[in-house]
């Protein structure tokens, strides 16, 4: 198994900046807007877009975090069903922009049932979806609307993101197991 | 290192997810604590599901839930079907009068035409111990105990333990009191195991007609586990009072001496529950007898936790539906 | 030839106080000759190196169900049961369907067993009409019709005039009440013993004072009439001291044991440690119930110091269905036979019981608390005909399904014993013998 770093703690701060003003750009503003992250590290990457929004827009832009699991077409598949977390969803979402956040988009299935979570919450004017990394290999018909990085992967690798707040460091890694 | 399976959120995370691996709910004395807060962890999230705007999600599409009440009983089934329903299950419900158990089918038989028609999960309650115990040893599918004789009602005991939980905190130390007939309730017993695993101090009040005689001078566990007739030294320091529904068929074996002699000397009303901390929470597991073992006041006053239990009741069946639907050995290479 | 020469084993007869490593020489179906080395000519040599040589067992309290439940048992699969479990003499109880409360159901009932049993069985009858416990027997017809005792068995006399008439009548005639003690107001529909597993089971729980105060009552109205009085199935230290003190006064008082209640404790229906398997096991149902360790000692010491008559199986088949319910609704019983030598062996192996006094109550103990005919029980010579060869030692796994009993119900399936019966002599011939393959 080999582990190759490719991004940095200062490198991931830059991106999330980038993300930041992409978001308010297509937004045209931060009126209506709402940023829920996908629990664990979704969730993490949705709080720093907002801080950074902050900073340059002087506003605080609501966040709420989505634990999806209820919602997946794998459960009985895969092993034990993970543990399930709360949901925070602060407020309604009838007619806001939601902006879904997760580090790594993949097959497409953890965004589907994010938007399948959503639903139970009102009914959004539009939902977007921003992702730290876009490693490839859909299987459903998922775009996304924010990209921090697009790295295509072979099948038997993998994409590690790492956030100070949860893993104690901040860092992207790509694992390749033997084939 | 596991291989990497197609779902995204399969990575470890630091600590070991907690595993539900049993096959059957039939009391709280087979639950250790680790299985207690998976339960709590996951009520919890269950408890949010039920405040969305839309409270349900389509998580046990495909399981169907099958409930088998030999019992009447109005609250616990509609709550287990609320709670199926609010995952997306198909939801089966059997009485003892309209099924072929009224033309003598036994238990064993009925439990196994149940799964053949495919019950995956079958809710039974029954008016004689034991009865759970035996169905679960003769079908795969799992079973949840809804209440067996006056043997145990684990879910009951969980959204009890729950509720107190989310208003006092941790309950070890804390000082529990039960009051009534503990001799013949299964939610006594199943609460009484549940608090010991949980470290809290349990002390049983009623007559001594209705108090267990062997259960405390038997094990070291029971050491936590003080039985008295006086309800002035069982509720002083209280931190939670459960009134037990006092069953009035009870008097008529001279079982008790009198309804009016069980009010004086046993009733959780405005005088008596001052006794308890003034932090004490109140609980019944309901239906409630106003004016009989709760006064109308206590029952709906700001003590009272009663209708958090029953709103509780449905996120706990939630979160053991979802346990046992997606319970499996199988795990990745 | 009908000549048997049993070659070598330890012939143990403590009914005539007889131990001796041996040959043991039947001649013409009758025990003849006893000692260390025997020459025979023409008989049948059956070696027994390695085992117990003694009399066939006697059961005092063994339930046929026929007839009347033959679903349950039958008296040609119940008795070659207990063939095979050492026993050659067994009372049948009457809670049969007719109730044999009159000479002609007795009559019925001997024929039957003269057609189809396999062993001596006794008929024990009813000591009220329908074991009703309100209006008696016809007692002195039944005596003569040939009943060995009488007894309600399942129900206690709950009337002590009616227990007092019995006694008196019976006694009479020399002939013993076999008493069911019990006052079913106190034991209130119990379904196992009340103590700490029936409370945490939450099951209705008969208190050991149930059974003693009617051992109490029943003792006091023997003394009254000074009438022989046998106390059927005792479960708890406290019966066994009053029966103590009642002998030591010198009444006509003789009492039996289960090997059920010798071997296991209450916690054979539910263990002792919080969690529910193998909880409500039915096959551990029995009544009077399995009760604490504190009593199986009491019980143990009492077959030790010979204040306990007899070891009586009180064998209750019953088909498997019926056990197969609720634990409120499946009914009463241990199907015995086939384990009951086993579970007294084992004991004694572990020290547990004295081997003399717990061979006894197979033996000579039932036959002088019945009162029966002599030679039986024994190893008499020119009297006895009947002799059980055992296997002290040998280990097996119960299995109950292989049981040849109709009744597979036994707490014990899946145990490891220690003893077998190998071979039985029935009046005078070999009637039984394991395969060595079995």
């Amino acid at each position: 198994m080999s582990i190759t770093v490719i991004q940095e703690a200062n490198e991931i701060e830059r991106t999330i900046r980038r993300l930041a003003h992409e978001v308010i750009e297509n937004n045209q503003g931060t009126s209506e807007l709402i940023l829920i992250g996908i629990l664990t590290r979704g969730a993490t990457l949705a709080e720093r877009i907002a801080t950074e929004i902050g900073n340059f827009e002087n506003v605080q832009i609501p966040t709420g975090a989505l634990d999806i699991v209820l919602h997946r077409d794998d459960l009985k598949m895969s092993g034990p069903a993970p543990k399930l977390q709360k949901s925070t969803i602060p407020k309604s979402l009838d007619g806001m922009t939601v902006v879904l956040v997760d580090d790594v988009l993949y097959t497409g299935r953890t965004c589907r049932a994010a938007l399948d979570a959503l639903m139970n919450y009102g009914r959004p004017a539009s939902v977007r979806l921003a992702v730290y990394i876009d490693r490839g290999h859909r299987e459903l018909p998922i775009r996304p609307d924010f990209i921090g990085r697009n790295i295509p992967t072979a099948p038997n690798q993998s994409i590690l993101v790492e956030l100070n707040e949860i893993d104690g460091v901040d860092r992207v890694s790509v694992i390749e197991e033997e084939l | 290192m596991p291989t990497q399976s197609k779902s995204d959120k399969s990575e470890p995370t630091k600590s070991e997810p907690a595993i539900w691996l049993r096959k059957d709910l039939l009391d709280t004395a087979d639950l250790n604590l680790a299985d207690f807060n998976l339960i709590f962890e996951t009520t919890d999230a269950m408890i949010e599901v039920r405040e969305r705007p839309i409270a349900r999600t389509t998580t046990l599409r495909g399981t169907t839930l099958a409930t088998l009440f030999y019992e009447n009983s109005t609250r616990t089934r509609a709550s287990f079907e609320i709670a199926g329903k609010a995952l997306g299950a198909d939801v089966v419900n059997l009485s003892a009068s309209q099924s072929s158990v009224g033309k003598g089918e036994s238990l064993i038989d009925t439990v196994r035409t149940l799964e053949a028609i495919g019950a995956d999960i079958l809710v039974l309650r029954h008016p004689l111990s034991g009865a759970s115990t035996l169905a679960s040893k003769y079908t795969n599918a799992s079973v949840i105990n809804a209440g067996d004789g006056m043997h145990a009602h684990p879910t009951q005991a969980l959204l009890d333990l729950f509720t107190i939980k989310q208003h006092l905190g941790e309950l070890s130390g804390r000082k529990i009191v039960i009051v009534g007939d503990i001799l013949h309730s299964r939610v006594a017993r199943s609460n009484i195991w549940a608090l010991l695993t949980l470290g809290a101090q349990i002390t049983l009040c009623g007559p001594a007609t209705l108090l267990p005689k062997y259960f405390t001078q038997h094990k070291s566990d029971l050491q936590n586990v003080t039985v008295t007739t006086n309800l002035k030294t069982a509720l002083s320091n209280a931190d939670v009072v459960m009134t037990l529904r006092l069953q009035k068929e009870r008097q008529r074996n001279s079982i008790i001496p009198s309804l009016s002699e069980y009010i004086r000397n046993y009733q959780i009303n405005n005088d008596t529950i001052a006794l308890a901390k003034s932090t004490a929470i109140v609980m019944h597991p309901g239906p409630v007898n106003a004016g009989f073992e709760i006064s109308q006041e206590v029952a709906e006053g700001k003590q009272s936790v009663i209708s958090a239990q029953v709103t509780n009741g449905v996120a706990i069946r939630m979160a053991l539906l979802y346990l046992f639907a997606t319970r499996t050995t199988d795990f990745p290479a | 030839m009908n000549n048997i020469l049993i070659r070598g084993g330890r012939i143990f007869d403590p009914g005539n106080q007889l131990d001796l490593y041996g040959d043991l020489l039947m001649v013409n179906g009758f025990v003849s000759e006893i000692s260390q080395h025997i020459e025979a000519k023409n008989a049948q040599i059956i070696p027994a190196e390695g085992c117990i040589v003694t009399a066939g067992f006697i059961d005092l309290h063994c339930h046929l169900r026929e007839p009347g439940f033959e679903q349950k048992g039958t008296i040609a699969s119940e008795t070659k049961a207990a063939l095979e479990s050492g026993f050659t003499t067994i009372c049948s109880m009457p809670n049969t369907d007719p109730t044999p409360d009159n000479a002609s159901a007795l009559q019925g009932l001997k024929e039957k067993i003269l057609s189809d049993s396999h062993i001596r069985v006794l008929p024990v009858a009813a000591t009220t009409q329908g074991r009703a416990g309100l209006i008696l027997s016809e007692i002195s017809e039944l005596v003569a019709a040939g009943c060995v005792a009488f007894s309600d068995d399942g129900n206690p006399i709950e009337s002590g005039l009616i227990m007092r008439r019995a006694l008196e009548t019976a006694g009479s005639l020399g002939i013993p009440i076999a008493e069911h003690s019990d006052d079913p107001s106190l034991s209130n529909n119990g379904v196992m013993n009340e103590g700490y597993i029936s409370e945490r089971l939450g099951l209705i729980g008969q208190p050991s004072a149930a059974e003693t105060s009617a051992v109490a009552r029943n003792i006091e109205i023997c003394a009254l009439t000074k009438a022989p009085l046998h106390l059927m199935h005792l479960t708890s230290a406290r019966s066994l001291e009053l029966v103590a003190d009642a002998k030591a006064a010198g009444l006509p008082i003789t009492c039996e044991v289960t090997p059920s209640h010798l071997y296991l404790t209450e916690d054979a229906v539910g263990g002792d440690n919080l969690v529910n398997e193998p909880a409500y096991d039915t096959a551990a149902k029995i009544n009077p119930p399995l009760r604490s360790e504190a009593d199986r000692q009491a019980l143990l010491a009492g077959v030790n110091a010979g204040i306990i008559d007899a070891i009586a199986t009180d064998h209750a088949p019953h088909a498997s269905e019926e056990k197969l319910q609720e634990f409120s609704k499946a009914p009463f019983g241990i199907s015995c036979l086939e384990t009951a030598l086993a579970t007294i062996t084992t004991l004694t192996n572990r020290g547990e019981l004295d081997f003399e006094a717990a061979l006894k109550a197979l033996t000579a103990g039932p036959a002088a608390a019945f009162r029966l005919q002599e030679g039986l029980g024994k190893l008499t010579p020119n009297l006895s005909k009947d002799v059980t060869i055992f296997d002290a030692n040998e280990q097996w796994i119960v299995d109950a399904h292989q049981f040849t009993s109709m009744g597979k119900n036994s707490p014990l399936h899946g145990y490891e014993l220690t003893g077998r019966v190998k071979k039985v002599i029935y009046d005078g011939i070999l009637s039984w013998s394991r395969e060595s393959t079995t």
